[in-house]
């Protein structure tokens, strides 16, 4: 017996390659917490568990690298419950190690005890419960493969701390490194499928090039399978028009002379209409979700489906598709642009018949119905959407924006250009409100190189805020952007168009919490803004500020509406735009 | 608890209205969590569920008979292969499957009728397992049809206990040569 659990736990974070660990430690897991002092690894110390897995999503978002989170067992693990299913639902790589109570008091009501692995069966992609110290290595190989391959997704491993407290006698094992076949062979019912069916390809093939009105629905998988460059060259070859869905912002230049933008509920008016009209959708990585199609039944009636998706589970799921796909995007779009090219002799174009009244009718709408506000009116307050310009102009083209979840969510995605992939971090299916703060911490400490603002709103800072403690502490400088409508401004939206402005409970007061006594009692340095001509200004400052967090409160109109919007449960047709865009009201 | 029906009628071709699933999976502490809660999640309830291991120890085969539509019985499947322990599934048709499942009975069986109940017991090729002074436990292994069949039959006399094992099945054999 040379080592114990806890030294080979750390151990084998060390070997698949973990730079960094967020965390929280408590009772069962404070044995591992000891060789963290010898090790290379970072930890950062977070004040509140969701924070630590929000930090290891925008880490994974940023880097491409799994991120980890290790916490205590009960309240610790529930309290991360939050983040892993974040993380499954925008399908985030991420292993998160949960202590548990000693093995004898498991089952039995122990202090701190819960049934982590029981409670997040659903929202893991695989979770375990390892019951012998020797098993721990093969456990921690599994977790990685198994989070980083396939459709990536959150692993739980749930540790008792028997087996990790080296003044346990049960803790001792001899060290072990499970090779890359012995973790396949532990795995007999994982296998995910890469490379797509060359006959399927094929049939994708002959529908791109016979298709008089195409358009590519990128979605998250694009950046999950680093299929961005890959991407522009299918689109480029093939001359078609790209959507980038809220999950996929970046995977596809906003500046691109193809690049509709986002469809869906908050969708652009171009983008949302292109897939109605379509009469072939090439689904790349995305899931047809509700926010996207709004009234299934009425979704992109006229169009045949290509769907490409490393998820078998996701084909037919909500639309069935004309030509299914399984496989990883960058192979399979890699497999079309090669069977493009041999096709037609390397000459696309010539082989498609004219698409010139489609490009017409896509440049027709893009010039009736732009992305437009009404600017703010002298004295008034500011107009959140001026504030995300000012943030856009004033930034890198490569900044990092995360956000929270609601209207300041979808004007960040609106209207924002987003030129490089990995730049923006959401979340778009759990649409977990607090997510930005942590979330950009996590991207700054994967990607230090880079400017990152956390564009948040004033309910979902009161949420995870606290964060900015950890922040400041950890000298990670970020940048937080609050638009203080002092709402919970998207349910407000929904109450005054869906609930005849009968307004409940949304109400947040714009002075309680004061953020910028808040935030600088947080370390941080914090300005509040009021007026559009100190918008520019306090954003130069903060974007010059490098050694600890930011945080610039805007004070915006809380009666601003988020347009253009399909109304839930409506058809993609009946999208409304911004009240100077309709007829009649001109 | 009733076991539905094969079929809709007595048509041997009519088109069964529930579905069997046969699931190999790691035999492993938790996987028929996984699997059942993959179910539950949609409120879909398990009539009937069968599990044992293999003939090799690392896998179990769980034989699950639900009542689901086939829609949202293809997208559970999909689920289902993405569990990690899950090796194998396969949907099988009663039309083309062998079914089995044991029941075990006690019924009232004064002096005066126990004649007539092993009387039924040996038409179905069942077993008298115990007799009491006043009661018999028999089972009978066969067919699920079947079992309902005697459950039925046996019903008049007074059942005091019954307990059935959930069906177990494999895929008919060809009969033709390839």
């Amino acid at each position: 017996m040379n080592t114990n659990g806890g030294s080979a736990l750390i151990k084998a974070l060390e070997l698949e390659g973990v730079e960094v660990i967020f965390g929280l430690p408590g009772g069962a897991i404070l044995p591992v917490y000891d060789p963290i002092l010898d090790s290379p690894i970072r930890h950062v110390l977070v004040r509140h568990e969701q924070g630590a897995g929000h930090m290891a999503e925008g880490y994974a978002h940023a880097t491409g690298r799994p991120g980890v989170a290790m916490v205590t067992s009960g309240p610790g693990a529930t309290n991360i419950v939050t983040p892993i299913c974040d993380a499954f639902m925008d399908s985030v790589p991420m292993v998160v190690i949960t202590g548990q109570v000693p093995r004898p008091a498991i089952g039995t009501d122990a202090f701190q005890e819960c049934d982590i692995v029981g409670i997040t069966r659903s929202i893991t992609k695989h979770n375990e419960l390892v019951t012998r110290p020797e098993d721990i290595p093969l456990a921690i190989r599994q977790a990685f493969h198994i989070a980083t391959t396939g459709r990536p997704g959150p692993v739980l491993v749930d540790i008792p701390k028997d087996i990790v407290d080296p003044k346990n006698p049960a803790s001792a094992m001899d060290w072990n490194w499970p090779s890359d076949a012995d973790v396949a062979s532990s795995l007999p019912g994982y296998k995910p499928t890469t490379k797509g069916h060359p006959r399927k390809i094929k049939e994708a093939v002959e529908l791109i090039l016979s298709a008089q009105r195409p358009v590519i629905y990128a979605g998250g998988g694009i950046l999950g399978a680093r299929a961005a460059e890959v991407l522009r060259e299918l689109a480029e070859m093939t001359d078609i028009p790209v959507v980038t869905t809220l999950m996929a912002r970046g995977a596809f230049p906003d500046d691109h002379p193809l690049c509709l933008g986002m469809p869906g509920m908050h969708g652009n008016y171009t983008a949302v209409t292109a897939m109605q009209r379509a009469d072939l959708l090439i689904a790349l990585g995305s899931r047809f979700d509700d926010r996207v199609t709004g009234k299934v039944d009425a979704f992109a009636p006229d169009a045949r489906i290509i769907h490409v998706d490393i998820d078998p589970a996701e084909l037919g799921k909500v639309r069935r598709p004309d030509v299914p796909i399984v496989g990883d995007c960058r192979l399979v779009i890699e497999e079309m642009v090669r069977l493009l090219n041999h096709r037609t002799d390397g000459d696309v174009a010539a082989h498609q018949p004219d698409r010139s009244a489609w490009k017409q009718a896509i440049s027709g709408w893009q010039e009736k119905f732009p992305m437009v506000y009404e600017p703010s009116v002298d004295g008034g307050p500011l107009k959140p959407q001026y504030v995300l310009e000012q943030l856009r102009d004033r930034a890198p083209e490569d900044c990092i924006v995360a956000s929270g979840v609601g209207q300041h969510q979808m004007w960040a995605s609106q209207y924002w250009k987003f030129n490089h992939p990995y730049t923006w971090i959401n979340s778009g299916g759990a649409g977990t409100m607090g997510f930005s703060v942590p979330a950009a911490i996590g991207a700054k400490v994967g990607r230090p190189d880079r400017m990152v603002w956390a564009v948040d709103g004033d309910g979902c800072f009161q949420m995870t805020a606290q964060e900015l403690v950890t922040a400041a502490t950890e000298r990670i400088p970020v940048k937080v952007a609050i638009l203080n409508n002092a709402y919970l401004g998207m349910v407000r939206q929904w109450q005054e168009m869906f609930y005849e402005e009968r307004y409940s409970e949304v109400y947040l007061s714009p002075d309680l919490p004061d953020y910028v006594k808040w935030s600088e009692a947080m370390g941080c340095v914090a300005m509040r803004v009021e007026s559009p001509e100190e918008v520019g200004p306090a954003i130069d400052k903060a974007n010059e500020i490098d050694d600890r967090p930011v945080v610039l409160e805007f004070r915006t109109d809380s009666a601003e509406k988020v347009f253009p919007m399909v109304p839930a449960g409506k058809s993609n047709d009946e999208i409304v735009v911004d009240p100077s865009l309709r007829e009649g009201d001109r | 608890m009733n076991v539905p029906s094969t079929t809709n009628g007595s048509a041997t071709n009519a088109v069964p209205r529930y579905h069997v699933l046969s699931v190999l999976v790691e035999n492993k502490a938790g996987v028929l969590a996984r699997v059942s809660s993959l179910f539950a999640r949609r409120g879909y309830n398990i009539y009937s569920l069968a599990v044992a291991p293999t003939d090799e120890d690392r896998f179990s085969r769980i034989t699950v008979v639900v009542d689901v539509e086939s829609a949202p019985l293809e997208q559970i499947v999909k689920q289902l292969h993405k569990l990690i322990n899950v090796i194998k599934i396969s949907e099988l048709d009663p039309r083309d499957s062998l079914e089995r499942e044991l029941l075990l009975c006690t019924v009232k069986a004064t002096p005066e009728v126990r004649g007539q109940v092993i009387e039924l017991v040996d038409l179905f090729e069942g077993r008298v397992l115990d007799v009491g002074h006043d009661e018999m436990t028999l089972s009978l292994d066969a067919d699920p049809n079947r079992l309902d069949d005697l459950e039925e039959l046996l019903r008049p006399y007074g059942i005091i206990d019954l307990q059935r094992t959930g069906r177990v099945a494999l895929a008919r054999l060809e009969h033709v040569a390839p």
